[in-house]
């Protein structure tokens, strides 16, 4: 049994859904990284997104490009961000994932990138722009090490291509709310609700949302019917203040937007 | 290592060219790669399709294009006798209306009436905003601020013909930045929106579609050379950035072996990564823009700044047939200066009366220097992809004259 299936079993038992924040390795430097990992897991936090920096990031919008790119012209390479990773998980006792681009595991080698992710501790792997079809080598290789392998399914993906993603899912399904790329919207799609549903009912893993959310309001109404959410954009735009004030400022900003998600699936109603 | 017989039988069904292509994108576009896909191949068995893509090549774009013998040029270089490819007689002045004409009625095949795309010269945008112009569909153009600069005269055709051009300010401000906004437009447009890529780049069906668009050229070129000459020339060049135009020079002369295929590249300043755009010559295979090709990237997989003076070769990646085509060694790939290109766009104005583009004057720089060690009876055919009204004002620029002034 993998870190992520441990966790999602205990939340289970308890009748809780997970609240999995994204954000940048390396924004503004590994060591802020570290204590933001904390700060996170401080607040409640059941899982903790990595985002890992890359040049081109197709799914990602403004607020999560500007913030690679701030990290990537401050040199770091990924060996620092796998040093990071290392580091933060033995702070703290919720599992870490990384969203990583295809492009740079394939660069560093599929089978030495899953080493590398195992050494350094990582409980998973979301890689954007893989779809199942290029995928097998990979699996194979996360398979063998128990390295989960996060799929993504879209609003656009037809019913019985979500039935193959599902399938192939190890850890959880990344159930992506909106078509377009990352960022907060104050909506979310009306059909989003019963889309979460029913991949709840195919899936035999838990079913996490990311893509749009902000709100403790959106994360209460998804949280109905979901396993839990990512919330990515509104915390990395905390990150973009740095530069303005101080780091301590802002892990204390992010932990408590951190907080209030966490309150928002533990109040009873 | 494919034979030779078997190296034009790509891609399968997945998109792949030996191991290069294939479709490394969000999972959001998957559906409408395959909606794409589908309506291609349908579209090819549909012989109404065909015939208005017929219709449209001769009387809106002005096909077929002639072949030009250089004859001052010939005796210039003093060795094999030189011929142009004239795409640059085309409609919008390039290869590039060949492709946009093509997708624009798949578009409207599928249902779709926005278009979007990316452009570094200008030439795909211009030929884009044409097709929307000539179909009726509203057309976003996404272009670096940099490239907006440089191709300042193609910038102002696509307003014209009703295109919005939006400014790209992220990263490089080139070509790279371009097409990736252009897939974060399609990443929220899809349903309604096709994205009309201007390069044999991008995640499969793209590559095969673009190529076989632009197959014209070569298919052209193969029975015009056996009609004038009897026998196909010694060899063909094109230039490559994405590698559009020498795809669809190339493609129809594959498996006639005898031919030699030579691709050439943006050699920039230097061989220093980040002072050229030469992804074959110089780059590993990688992933970049959905598809595994050669690319200029750094040792983590972060894709590498690089230069051209051409906006349109500005590029680092390259389409992943040519990737599969080196491999083979079907094709030769090379690489020019942006010095040798400069001088050859100079030495074409004054020795032929045409002004070809800088992407051109690559494939020009390389062929003015083969032509002299090869024999007089051999044929050397260069594929003249666009002209070059649209560089002269750079041109003066980095010559630091001032336009009007004279020399």
């Amino acid at each position: 049994m993998s870190a992520l299936d441990t966790m999602f079993a205990s939340l289970k038992k308890e009748g809780r859904k997970a609240i999995a924040p994204f954000f940048t390795v390396g924004d503004p430097d590994p060591e802020f990284t570290i204590e933001c990992v904390r700060a996170i897991d401080r607040a409640g936090a059941d899982l903790c997104e990595l985002g890992v920096p890359y040049s081109d990031p197709l799914a990602d919008g403004p607020v999560i490009q500007a913030s690679y790119t701030r990290a990537l012209e401050k040199g770091l390479s990924l060996d620092n961000v796998l040093e990071t990773s290392r580091t933060a998980v033995s702070k703290v006792s919720m599992p870490l994932v990384a969203m990583v681009s295809y492009s740079i595991i394939y660069r560093r080698g599929i089978d030495r990138f899953v080493g590398n992710a195992v050494d350094a501790g990582l409980s998973g792997l979301v890689v954007p722009d893989l779809p199942i079809e290029e995928a097998d080598e990979l699996d194979r290789l996360c398979r063998q090490r128990d390295l989960g392998l996060v799929r993504l399914v879209a609003p656009t993906t037809p019913q019985e291509r979500a039935l193959a993603i599902v399938r192939k899912a190890t850890g959880f399904v990344y159930c992506v709310s909106v078509s377009g790329i990352t960022g907060e919207r104050r909506e979310l799609p009306a059909d989003l609700l019963e889309r979460i549903e029913w991949l709840r009912e195919k899936s035999n893993v838990p079913i996490l949302v990311g893509f749009g959310i902000s709100s403790p309001e959106q994360v209460r109404s998804l949280c109905k019917v979901a396993d839990g959410v990512i919330v990515g954009s509104a915390i990395v735009r905390h990150l973009s203040n740095i530069a303005t004030t101080s780091r301590s400022h802002v892990i204390g900003e992010i932990e408590a937007h951190v907080r209030t998600l966490v309150a928002a699936v533990r109040e009873k109603n | 290592m494919a034979t030779y017989s078997t190296i034009s039988q790509v891609p399968d069904t997945f998109g792949r060219f030996g191991q290069y292509g294939g479709r490394y994108v969000p999972e959001t576009l998957s559906a409408a790669l395959d909606q794409l896909d589908q309506a291609y191949v349908e579209s090819k068995q549909d012989p109404s399709f065909t015939q208005e893509l017929d219709q449209l090549l001769s009387a809106f774009v002005g096909r077929p294009t002639p072949l030009l013998f250089a004859e001052r040029l010939t005796a210039f270089a003093g060795g094999a006798k030189i011929y142009f490819k004239r795409e640059d007689l085309n409609h919008t002045g390039a290869h590039k209306i060949n492709n946009t004409l093509g997708q624009g009625l798949l578009a409207r095949r599928m249902g779709k009436n926005r278009i979007i795309a990316e452009t570094g010269a200008g030439q795909h945008g211009v030929a884009t905003a044409t097709a929307c112009a000539r179909f009726g569909f509203e057309c976003v153009v996404y272009m670096g601020s940099e490239d907006i600069r440089r191709q300042a005269p193609n910038v102002r055709s696509m307003r014209l013909m009703g295109a919005d051009v939006r400014a790209v300010t992220t990263g490089s401000k080139t070509l790279r930045d371009a097409i990736n906004e252009a897939m974060r437009d399609w990443m929220g447009s899809v349903e309604s929106t096709h994205y009309i890529i201007g390069s044999v780049v991008g995640p499969h069906p793209f590559p095969r579609i673009v190529r076989d668009f632009q197959s014209v050229i070569g298919s052209e070129t193969r029975e015009q050379c056996r009609r004038q000459f009897g026998r196909l020339p010694h060899t063909v060049v094109a230039c490559v950035g994405g590698g559009s135009n020498a795809a669809g020079m190339f493609y129809p002369l594959i498996d006639d072996i005898e031919v030699r295929l030579v691709g050439v590249e943006a050699g920039g300043k230097g061989t220093k990564l980040g002072d050229h755009a030469a992804s074959v010559s110089h780059g590993k295979p990688g992933i970049l823009h959905g598809s595994l090709s050669y690319v200029l990237q750094n040792e983590d997989g972060q894709t590498s700044d690089v230069h051209s003076v051409s906006a349109g070769l500005d590029y680092p990646g390259v389409g992943p047939e040519h990737s599969y085509w080196f491999d083979c060694r079907r094709v030769e790939y090379t690489s020019v200066s942006d010095a040798e290109a400069l001088d050859a766009f100079d030495l074409v104005a004054r020795r032929e009366g045409i002004l070809p583009a800088l992407e051109t004057s690559h494939a020009l720089a390389w062929a003015v220097k083969e032509a002299a060690s090869m024999r007089p009876d051999d044929i050397i055919l260069v594929c003249l992809s666009g002209r070059g009204d649209k560089d002269a004002a750079e041109i003066a620029r980095l010559r630091g004259m001032t336009e009007g002034a004279s020399s």
